[in-house]
């Protein structure tokens, strides 16, 4: 496969993953400042911005509609969700051979509702509706993916994204939630309780963990979860393991010798996963381990990028 | 002007006007030609609304399939189809075997002059084309003198312009022998017809033209260097922005080849390479739809960065087969047009089989005073030109047009030539519920490698204004199918 369509493919799946992000956490947002009224509004929308990863030009300024909006909407903002789907679809459009005709008219459908009259009006009526519709157009995208496209290399590279972006989000936001989380004094009972579930929707995990554990939330249960199992999958492991598993089918089809390096990579975060227990990481230090998890993603996606999609034409000639 | 057609026939003729333009379907009697009439009755007793209905669910198809132009503005992208009419062009079987035998001498003939322009200009040297007509033909690479391509083939995808003119015979409006395009929607035409009335298309008898897409592999693959028998075959795009992006992508995924732009390919040590996820892999044949110009920011353009640096040298050195070979333009220049009839008789001994329309030389004084004088009588097009663009059409024109072009014509008289104004023929059109001649011209698609290659048929364009002359697709024109009879 051209190595900027594999590059282009999993652009697109990153961007849309990243979107749907977003839109997850700013709902959850939304939702807990219900509670927490107008005072701690501003703490609220700083701490969704660090979950974010820090974007530039979101800093708060007191009028939460505005700001919202901004996040949605504001297609010159790197971080926004309209600015994403832009993203996806015209990485989309430069391979539009390489997908399907229903992926293409998903996508397309998704990126003409962004920008549609009625999506704003719908925005302001009922933020939390809009939201939803757009989760739904990115969901359905998917949907059509798994059962529209050959299984082959570029449907790797989307897997490839999708999980590579869940992985790094989940990090970065379990590392801006976790402080409070392992000290939990600082606020009331039953806010504690809506800040866990807060926590867990932002990864729809809230259900699945009611599964496993029943509604009795704690902290390191919560972490275990988030972190360490290995059938949800918006937990880390289970995106790791995602991680895993795409980029071999792509050596497997590829034919090429996987360079030690991806590999080792790939399979020490996953060992990190696999084989610690939820106690170890409490008792050590749990932000230096998030924060490691961010760093072991970007560096797979460094060497990645290396290997298939902007390798030196000397390194290439000499194999 | 009733010909003892049934009422429903006559009803949907309407006031279907007749004069001294071919009508495809009509005799100048009013009678329908007998290869119609089956088409005829069938649309006349369907009942109206019919029609309509088949008409909307062909557009349907057509956008649902994602058949369309881009007209791409910066922020929203549109996407609109290629006008598409129901009532297929019928083409009998002596006629098509004119074209066919026509096109196949003329085709042989320009890649024969091609060769010797690019060798030992023999065709100069004996006099029989002014020297400076190909010197200054600004489609003249003088990089290509010299260099042996392979099988000789230079013009390996051609789409010939055809027009019929009032005695019903087919003349040569253009040849297209750099990047001619349209053939997907020759294709998709065809399947839509098919979907929207079978049991006529059955009835008819009509000769295949799926197999364009694998007859076009198959002459990339004839062309490859020696020594390579599992030649890597792509398309070079310029990319999604061009309006024919869409043929590019239908094209690479009927034939299963990769789709390459520009900065997916590298070369080294004269040899071209894609990057792949697997690593370079090297490219055997490339199937271009980038212009000369764009190819090869070393040789070519130095500003473009659409084609791939050292691509040339590349194929200098035999590495790579590049169709259509560069420079071909200069046999596809309107002025060098009209001498093709000389072309072929020079290298082929023959009559053209297909004329020529009679085309007035700006740089021959006595042209030039004669066009001058009959501007609004004449068609005037720039030499380097298509896509209907650079065009001055006589009687639609106004006074300040044809001052502009007159302005134009002795400020460079190499650059233009004219043509009278064609009454070319008419095909029925389905406008409302009713049949309407417009008129129609035919682009069959050449396909040449180790022998030459032509699907029964091609692409019929309408001019879908009333009254129109102008067919292409950037200026309103739409299409329909042509069904070449057995």
């Amino acid at each position: 496969m051209l190595s900027r369509v594999a590059d282009s493919l999993y652009w697109m799946s990153r961007y849309l993953e990243r979107a749907e992000n977003t839109v997850r956490q700013l709902d959850v947002a939304l939702n807990l400042m219900l509670d927490t009224g107008s005072a701690g509004e501003g703490l609220r929308w700083r701490q969704l911005i660090a979950a974010l990863g820090n974007p530039a030009g979101l800093e708060w300024n007191g009028d939460l509609e505005s700001m919202a909006g901004r996040l949605v909407f504001d297609t010159l903002n790197h971080a926004s969700v309209t600015y994403s789907v832009n993203a996806a679809r015209e990485n989309a459009r430069q391979v539009r051979e390489e997908i399907s005709t229903e992926q293409w008219q998903r996508l397309n459908r998704l990126y003409h509702q962004m920008h549609s009259v009625q999506v704003q009006s719908q925005f302001r009526v009922s933020i939390s509706d809009m939201l939803t519709t757009v989760v739904d157009g990115i969901h359905l995208f998917k949907g059509v993916s798994d059962t529209t496209m050959i299984h082959g290399q570029g449907w790797q590279f989307i897997r490839l994204g999708r999980y590579l972006e869940r992985a790094y989000a989940i990090a970065t936001l379990l590392e801006v939630y976790q402080p409070g989380l392992t000290s939990p004094e600082q606020s009331p009972a039953g806010h504690q309780y809506l800040e866990q579930v807060g926590l867990l929707r932002c990864c729809t995990a809230f259900e699945a963990f009611c599964q496993v554990y029943t509604a009795d939330l704690t902290p390191d249960r919560i972490l275990e979860f988030l972190l360490l199992n290995r059938d949800f999958p918006h937990a880390i492991r289970y995106s790791v393991d995602g991680v895993r598993h795409a980029i071999e089918s792509i050596q497997r089809t590829g034919g090429r010798r996987p360079p030690d390096d991806l590999m080792a990579g790939i399979g020490r975060l996953h060992a990190m996963l696999s084989y610690t227990t939820i106690g170890e990481i409490l008792s050590g230090d749990t932000a230096a381990f998030l924060h490691s998890i961010r760093e072991q993603c970007l560096r797979i996606h460094e060497l990645m990028y290396r290997y298939y999609v902007h390798y030196s034409i000397q390194s290439a000639l000499a194999t | 002007m009733s010909a003892g057609h049934p009422a429903e026939v006559e009803t949907l003729f309407g006031d279907y006007p007749l004069d001294h333009a071919f009508d495809e379907m009509r005799e100048g009697t009013g009678e329908v030609r007998p290869h119609y009439r089956a088409l005829a009755e069938t649309l006349a007793s369907l009942p109206p609304d019919e029609l309509q209905r088949c008409k909307q669910s062909a557009e349907l198809s057509f956008l649902t399939q994602g058949i369309t132009f881009t007209v791409y503005g910066r922020e929203e992208g549109t996407e609109r189809i290629f006008p598409y009419d129901l009532v297929p062009r019928l083409v009998t079987a002596p006629e098509w075997d004119r074209i066919e035998r026509g096109l196949t001498q003329r085709i042989t003939a320009l890649n024969l002059f091609l060769r010797d322009v690019y060798s030992d200009a023999k065709i100069l040297a004996d006099r029989v084309i002014p020297r400076e007509l190909i010197y200054s033909c600004k489609h003249y690479r003088r990089q290509m003198r010299g260099l042996q391509v392979p099988r000789n083939v230079y013009i390996a995808v051609v789409g010939t312009d055809l027009l019929r003119l009032a005695s019903g015979e087919f003349v040569v409006l253009e040849d297209n022998l750099r990047v001619p395009s349209g053939v997907s929607y020759m294709l998709t035409n065809r399947r839509v017809m098919k979907r929207t009335f079978p049991q006529l298309f059955h009835s008819y008898g009509v000769r295949p033209i799926e197999q364009y897409p694998q007859l076009l592999l198959a002459t990339l693959r004839s062309l490859a260097p020696e020594g390579r028998p599992e030649p890597n075959i792509v398309l070079l795009t310029p990319g999604v922005f061009n309006s024919a992006y869409f043929e590019h992508t239908y094209l690479a995924r009927q034939m299963g080849i990769d789709l390459v732009e520009g900065r997916d390919l590298v070369t080294h040590d004269n040899i071209v390479y894609m990057r792949t996820t697997d690593g370079l892999k090297r490219v055997d044949v490339i199937y271009r739809r980038v212009d000369d110009d764009f190819s090869d920011p070393l040789v070519f353009r130095p500003d473009s960065a659409l084609g791939c640096s050292g691509l040339f040298n590349a194929y200098r050195a035999g590495n790579v087969t590049v169709a259509n070979a560069f420079g071909t333009g200069l046999a596809d220049d309107k002025a060098l047009y009209a001498y093709v009839p000389l072309i072929i008789r020079y290298y082929m001994n023959e009559d053209p089989i297909l004329p020529n329309v009679e085309t007035f030389l700006m740089t021959e004084e006595k042209d030039r005073k004669h066009v001058l004088a009959n501007l609004d009588k004449l068609v005037v097009k720039a030499v380097g030109e298509s896509g209907g663009y650079g065009m001055l059409i006589g009687p639609h024109s106004t006074a300040q047009q044809r001052e502009e072009f007159a302005r134009q014509i002795e400020a460079n008289p190499r650059n233009y030539i004219a043509q009278p104004t064609l009454a070319f023929s008419r095909a029925p059109c389905l406008i409302g519920n009713q049949l309407e001649p417009r008129h129609v011209d035919l682009r069959p698609y050449i396909l040449f490698g180790d022998k030459v290659n032509i699907v029964p048929g091609g692409l019929t364009r309408v001019a879908l204004e009333k009254g129109s002359l102008v067919v292409n697709s950037s200026q309103g024109g739409g299409s329909k199918d042509t069904w070449v009879l057995e």
